[in-house]
């Protein structure tokens, strides 16, 4: 681990205290999780402590992880919903990852950051569009990549990847109209996890 | 009195200065915008989604169709978003012909984005200009991969094949007179690093040019100065980078600050404007042609001295060669997996981020082990710009916004993926 990140983990350490859920450094890259509680507040501390002064905020991704790890389900969360962020410091030169579970499987809210960092506005539209996690206090939680009037979360692993409608025009009616989906489902790969450490690239 | 009201209206989703499918929803009072509101997902393809059905290396293809301006960059991204994940190094040819390729990218990209953006506002001459020279960069990605847009050529442990030996020349057609063919093939009687060295000679002057067409025009300056001005804290804010950010006056640059490749190994400077405004930008865009062309001259040098291979050993991620694969067992089987299964990737979650020309492009992975991406999200810096139209817009004009879309660099591929 490089001293810059060592550094980061210290001062995240001494900033953040009691609040850290857990703090890892792993490939070269910091991960902080923190509860959904202290969320916001968090995210003003990173912002505005002068040791850490994440003062951009590159990236925000909705995750589903309710099939993580396949049938076994190695290395699952316990929540279902999460919004990983991605900060970074142009003083100090360094990247941070943020992570927040939304407690609530069948209703994840999570508080919104717009106030911290403006530029995540389409971010929390589209993690809210693609994934249906919720961000009270965001002023225009509109749906921003799907069609208008989409139903569902396209993102959502229960979600299929043809989806459920599909859009043609109906030369009777003379306009565009929806129908169910006519695609037959295939998967030509199918999605494996082996055993650990299987095609490690150290191994033989 | 009559009574007066704001007016909304459609700009796109058909709009030739939309930059793509656009729809842009705008309050005017008179001519003045009062809010500006991009619709956009009209082009959205669920890449993210398809990623989670295809093997790691089936994904690499739909990269090039993200920023379809910047093909090959976007591969980067990903590729190295793999290997940090596989935690493989790279060969040190493939780091040099990457940087080569990253930086004939962006200047293809600058090419594009100076030619269509002076045209949205009235200078028809450029955009016949720039695409003479994206014409040629065009042979050389053909040349490398085969196509002339969608590459594919860069893979995870390093790059497809090597450099050719010969660049491909023009055939006689009776459409064609002798001279003019002549002149036509004149630099591509060597070898591809010939024709991409020729090309860095003639660039400068050509680049004057554009300087001489649009840098002191009285119309492009009406149309750029002071329009759109972002301060250096609010570009921050709002999630801004590459050459938006830099023409903000802030210094920030991946391939200085976070250096990837090789970018560490060659010299180049950083350029950055001073007031914020589209014309900084765009002469942030400018210069940068010229520091493209002084990486790609040193990539060049050092590729001619320095053979060696281009993807690596390691046949648990890289297909081995043809010819071992047809007489070695051990590395048919290889071959087999690789191309049936895929490779496994650790689990794990890592963001590669790299300097695209449009800004920071990145790639967050999340895998669990399979063969397959559990998670990909791609981040896309028009994004980001584009959601700031609001904020650039606002209090302009309603032809400014043309000149603020322009700037941006909007390509809506990676915008609504």
């Amino acid at each position: 681990m490089s001293a810059k990140l060592e550094k980061l983990s210290q001062s995240l350490q001494e900033v953040l205290g009691g609040r850290i859920q857990s703090l890892k450094t792993d490939r070269d890259e910091v991960t902080l999780e923190v509860s959904a509680a202290d969320y916001k507040a968090v995210a003003l501390a990173l912002r505005d402590d002068p040791a850490l002064h994440f003062e951009q905020l590159i990236d925000l991704c909705g995750v589903d992880y309710s099939e993580y790890g396949g049938d076994e389900g190695t290395g699952r969360p316990a929540l279902r919903f999460a919004a990983v962020s991605h900060l970074t410091s142009i003083k100090h030169d360094v990247r941070l990852r943020l992570r927040a579970f939304a407690p609530d499987d069948g209703f994840p809210v999570l508080d919104s950051i717009i106030e911290v960092w403006p530029s995540v506005n389409w971010y929390e539209r589209e993690a809210f569009d693609m994934l249906g996690i919720m961000f009270a206090g965001h002023p225009d939680l509109r749906r921003i990549l799907t069609d208008y009037g989409f139903i569902g979360h396209a993102f959502r692993k229960d979600f299929p990847v043809s989806g459920y409608v599909e859009m043609r025009y109906d030369p009777e009616q003379a306009r565009v109209v929806y129908q169910p989906v006519t695609v037959e489902p295939r998967e030509n790969t199918p999605r494996i996890v082996r055993e650990a450490h299987y095609g490690d690239v150290g191994h033989g | 009195m009559a009574e007066i009201r704001n007016y909304t209206i459609n700009f796109g989703p058909q709009h030739p200065a939309a930059h793509g499918v656009l729809r842009l929803v705008l309050e005017l009072d008179g001519e003045v915008v009062e809010r500006a509101d991009p619709h956009i997902g009209l082009l959205h393809r669920g890449t993210e989604k398809l990623a989670e059905t295809r093997t790691w290396l089936q994904n690499v293809p739909y990269m090039d169709r993200l920023d379809y301006v910047s093909m090959m960059c976007n591969e980067h991204a990903y590729c190295m978003a793999v290997e940090r994940l596989l935690g493989i190094e790279v060969p040190l040819r493939a780091q040099y012909i990457r940087v080569m390729f990253d930086e004939i990218t962006r200047i293809l990209n600058h090419l594009l984005n100076i030619g269509t953006h002076a045209i949205d506002i009235g200078a028809m001459t450029m955009v016949i200009y720039t695409f003479r020279e994206r014409e040629d960069l065009m042979d050389v990605y053909e040349a490398v991969s085969g196509a002339r847009l969608h590459a594919a050529y860069y893979r995870p442990g390093g790059v497809y094949r090597d450099l050719p030996d010969v660049m491909p020349q023009y055939e006689p057609s009776k459409y064609r007179n002798p001279a003019k063919l002549k002149a036509l093939n004149a630099a591509r009687g060597g070898s591809l690093l010939d024709f991409i060295e020729d090309f860095t000679n003639r660039f400068p002057a050509l680049v004057a040019d554009y300087h001489t067409l649009l840098t002191d025009n009285r119309i492009w300056k009406q149309r750029t100065v002071d329009v759109g001005v972002v301060s250096p804290e609010q570009a921050m804010a709002l999630g801004f980078s590459g050459p938006m950010l830099r023409g903000s006056g802030i210094e920030w640059d991946l391939r200085k600050k976070m250096p990837y490749e090789v970018y560490d190994k060659v010299d180049f400077d950083v350029p950055v404007g001073v007031n914020g405004d589209c014309y900084d930008r765009y002469l942030v865009r400018m210069e940068e042609f010229l520091q493209s062309n002084r990486i790609i001259k040193q990539c060049v040098d050092w590729l001619r001295k320095n053979p060696g291979p281009v993807i690596s050993d390691n046949h648990k991620v890289a297909p081995p060669s043809r010819e071992g694969m047809k007489s070695n067992m051990e590395e048919l089987i290889h071959h087999f997996k690789l191309f049936s299964e895929g490779i496994h990737v650790p689990p794990g979650e890592v963001y590669a981020g790299i300097e695209h020309p449009k800004g920071e492009f990145g790639v967050y992975l999340v895998s669990d082990g399979a063969n397959k991406p559990y998670r990909m999200k791609l981040r896309a810096p028009g994004f980001a710009h584009l959601s700031a139209c609001d904020a650039m817009g606002k209090g302009h004009m309603i032809a400014d916004i043309v000149a603020i879309i322009g700037t941006m660099d909007i390509v809506f591929g990676e915008i609504d993926r």
